[in-house]
């Protein structure tokens, strides 16, 4: 017995049962204090779904051999760029539209992304280019080609000639707003498809996103699929064995590419899935940490630096969404006035991170 | 002897712009910096003003830099740890009422045993992630600040109670956002004066030979009492000096014109050759490098000359240098060089080209790391107090955050990668990056109209320069390892395990 429940804790391990029970006391609290539950609960399926696919860009790329995708910001900047034109051709108000303007809505998201996603594959296949030529520090060097995306992306998002009255200012000030809205967009496109309340009324009963979860699910389907037919196949083994890869015939740096490309192609996806849900695109330096915060959601599903299923996905999403959710509320009840959140982002996402990086290589293996 | 001085001095030049044109990202810089200069449409004198009180605000961080990367362990992004440790200290010296350099003094004592904790812990998580020791430091970086967000939003004065401080957010639980430190800590460094800084060092100094002579006489081994005494008078003259009225007025002030800098430093080179040739030519006889010297004492003469010249004689004269601070980024300068002799400094060069060596031939590899690690955490948590006393104002959650991105992508404009960096990187490298964070703005401003877009320029540069270094260094060493594989794939037996070990 004993035996098996080693083997279950070395499976699992030790951040993630810390996690996981934090959860359930965080949980547990929330229902003590009496904080509405129900309402938790579909906040907590809400940013499940607006999340999911960010964090899924993870396994692409963490399959193949690349490790994590720090740059996926990278994806990010392209999918707000695919919105932008979409608000900028005022696709969901189209004359054709007219009469039926949920139909407008979503051709506008379906245009934004796969424009978003067409050119976040070609920058994705460039990127991975760059990836295989500086093979063995792929985090480090992705993590400073995601900031410089960002901070060249705010350069771009000063000058480039945007007319619409949702992107521009509406007195003085240059470029483009902090936050735009989607109002007149694709705002809710998919999370109030098909969406319904639980043990009570909309505001107090629990929401459940249908359109999105859907969405996040059929995503995590096909990328199942693609991992289970010839090609992601031969992903999986360019990235597990290169050399056993590369001697059964797979060509390794082709592989890896395709991996890249997809991450950045699904982040494209990802931010503009995100953004729907929250309403609003959030321009400039805001998505510069998100791709720490997808990495350390995958790593808590029980990804690893080599190795990632689209389980640890769902899982992972789940539990760090679910914390940060959950626990606000209950730490604004026991610490009053004062905002946890955000450092229990920092400190949970980064934490993670550095326990999957000291286990990734077993230390020193030069010396001995 | 003309003919030959000139031929020296043009094979200088000519080697000071190989070097130069061999390093694209410093000529690239140098030509951005110019055309910023060209074009900010402000006086050159403000930009070169702004330029050396940047200086002499972040070169000791960016000093703080360089024993890791001695030691093999890349780019510290830790250095925010140190940081963390400074500001921690500095809270507490502000909240106790300590002002002026004692207080400065107290920072320095309370920061370097949190820093010294604190770098050793780093060092001992670096030893675990080998070979990615630079991302494990900038997620650590990260890790830190939230638990240094936790420490000063709830354990100050949530814990630990404070009472009414006038530091705190109003419910009494957790730090402001900015901490003034005008009129306890502000320029406490700075301004401290030549006069007092001199004394002081020649005080020392005898104390310290005399002390050192002492120790070597009980140990009976004989000293070199001729030659130390002769150092100690000199030390005491130098003391002496200083009570004549013409030098105390001069020295009394504590910010010295840059255009005496310039006459000291050209006095000081020609003094150095003209004494250097006469001490081995003719005291002790021996063979000397007079082209060299020769060439020196000309630069220097030529240097006290250009100061003649109308314009450059207004820019020497708008800056003040603030003493102290570049006393002590020299010593750190001297330091950097001198840790090299060591025996530690050789076992850390040693760890840094090659652990596996190191270790064979006996050097305790993990320790070696960890000490690199101390120091360079100490060092940060230094450079962070002499920021933060210059700037004047605290920003409690954000004075860290860019810390290890700007003294990072500084040291690397200067020339310097990931394998290598030393004193002369750093000083070009932080000349050449605040010259550019100073004029981006302006020209971006005089240029688009929109100074906001200089600003976004700037921090993309400094991303951009840390991707570009760290692309091309990984891309370097990916060449290698490829070279090695496609050799050893000839030999089949040994295939699989070779190749593991060479991508490690």
């Amino acid at each position: 017995m004993s035996e098996r429940l080693k083997s279950l804790y070395k499976a699992v391990g030790l951040p993630r049962l810390i996690i996981f029970a934090f959860f359930v006391v965080v949980f547990v609290l929330a229902g003590i204090y009496g904080l509405g539950l129900p309402s938790l609960m579909g906040n907590v399926l809400r940013r499940w779904g607006m999340y999911g696919i960010l964090v899924l860009a993870m396994v692409p790329s963490i399959q193949s051999g690349n490790g994590p995708n720090f740059g996926v910001s990278l994806g990010i900047v392209c999918g707000l760029f695919g919105s932008l034109v979409a608000i900028e051709l005022d696709i969901a108000n189209l004359p054709i539209f007219e009469s039926h303007p949920q139909i407008g809505a979503w051709a506008s998201m379906l245009f934004a992304m796969v424009l978003a996603a067409v050119i976040g594959w070609f920058v994705g296949v460039g990127y991975g280019v760059l990836l295989n030529h500086v093979k063995g520090s792929e985090m480090t060097v992705s993590t400073y080609v995601g900031f410089s995306i960002i901070a060249f992306m705010n350069i771009m998002w000063v000058t480039l000639p945007f007319t619409s009255g949702d992107i521009k200012w509406p007195i003085g000030g240059e470029g483009a707003r902090n936050t735009i809205t989607l109002e007149n967009s694709f705002r809710g496109v998919l999370t109030d498809t098909l969406g319904f309340s639980l043990f009570g009324t909309e505001e107090t009963g629990m929401y459940v996103p249908t359109g999105l979860l859907i969405f996040f699910f059929l995503m995590c389907f096909f990328i199942f699929m693609f991992m289970r037919s010839k090609k992601g196949k031969a992903m999986s083994a360019a990235g597990a064995n290169p050399v056993f890869a590369r001697a059964s015939g797979v060509d390794v740096d082709k592989m890896r590419i395709l991996g890249t490309a997809m991450s950045t192609a699904l982040g494209a996806v990802g931010i503009i899935t995100y953004a729907q849900a929250f309403g609003f695109l959030q321009m400039y330096n805001a998505p510069l940490m998100m791709g720490f915060s997808c990495v350390a959601a995958v790593l808590i599903g029980g990804a690893s630096t080599t190795r990632a299923k689209i389980s640890n996905v769902i899982i992972g999403t789940f539990l760090f969404q679910g914390i940060l959710v959950v626990a606000l509320p209950v730490a604004n009840r026991i610490l009053s006035g004062t905002d946890l959140s955000d450092i229990m982002r920092m400190i949970i996402s980064n934490g993670i991170i550095i326990y999957a990086l000291t286990k990734a290589k077993g230390g020193a293996v030069n010396e001995e | 002897m003309k003919n030959s001085i000139f031929a020296s001095a043009k094979k200088g030049i000519v080697s000071a712009v190989k070097a130069l044109l061999s390093n694209k990202v410093v000529l690239m810089f140098l030509i951005l910096c110019l055309f910023g200069i060209c074009t900010t449409g402000k006086p050159l004198s403000y930009t070169v003003s702004e330029v050396f009180t940047r200086f002499g605000r972040n070169t000791f961080l960016v000093l703080a830099l360089i024993i890791p990367v001695l030691a093999g362990l890349g780019l510290n992004f830790g250095i925010v740890v140190g940081a963390m440790a400074a500001q921690i200290s500095i809270f507490w010296v502000v909240y106790w009422g300590f002002t002026g350099i004692g207080g400065l003094l107290l920072c320095f004592l309370i920061s370097t045993p949190i820093a010294i904790l604190l770098g050793y812990l780093v060092g001992r998580l670096y030893n675990k992630t080998k070979g990615s020791e630079m991302i494990t430091g900038m997620v650590l970086g990260y890790f830190a600040d939230g638990l240094y967000q936790f420490l000063f939003l709830f354990v100050i004065g949530g814990v630990i109670p404070l009472g009414n401080s006038s530091l705190l957010i109003s419910g009494g639980v957790g730090v402001k956002n900015t901490i003034d430190l005008a009129g306890n800590l502000k320029y406490s460094l700075d301004n401290l004066s030549m006069l007092l800084l001199v004394r002081t060092a020649a005080v020392v100094y005898l104390a310290a030979s005399a002390i050192a002579m002492i120790v070597r006489l009980m140990k009976s081994k004989s000293p070199d009492v001729k030659k130390t005494a002769i150092k100690m008078a000199a030390c005491a003259a130098v003391f002496g000096l200083t009570f004549i009225p013409a030098v105390s007025g001069f020295m009394g002030t504590d910010r010295l014109l840059l255009l005496n800098a310039v006459e000291l430093a050209s006095l000081a080179a020609v003094v150095y050759a003209a004494g250097k040739f006469v001490i081995t030519k003719l005291i002790q006889k021996q063979d000397v490098n007079a082209k060299r010297l020769a060439a020196i004492a000309i630069v220097a003469v030529i240097a006290y000359a250009l100061t003649y010249i109308q314009a450059i004689y207004e820019l020497l004269t708008a800056v003040l240098l603030p003493v102290a601070t570049y006393a002590l980024i020299i010593l750190l300068c001297v330091f950097n060089r001198w840790i090299l002799s060591t025996r530690l400094g050789q076992n850390m060069r040693t760890v840094g080209q090659s652990r596996t060596v190191a270790n064979s031939s006996g050097i305790d590899v993990n320790k070696t790391r960890i000490i690199a690690m101390c120091i360079s955490t100490v060092l940060a948590a230094w450079g962070q107090i002499i920021y933060l006393q210059n700037l004047g104002t605290f920003s409690t959650y954000g004075a860290h955050t860019m810390v290890g991105q700007y003294a990072i992508a500084a040291l690397l404009v200067g020339g310097a990668s990931v394998q290598s960096a030393n004193n002369k990187h750093a000083i070009l490298g932080v000349v050449l990056f605040h010259t550019l964070f100073v004029v981006a703005p302006l020209s971006a401003g005089n240029l688009f109209g929109s100074a906001l877009i200089g600003e976004y320029f700037r921090v993309f540069v400094c991303y951009g320069v840390i991707a570009l270094s760290l692309a091309m260094h990984a891309w370097k060493t990916v060449i290698k390892p490829k070279v090695e594989s496609t050799r050893v794939e000839s030999k089949p037996p040994a295939e699989a395990d070779t190749v593991e070990t060479a991508k490690q």
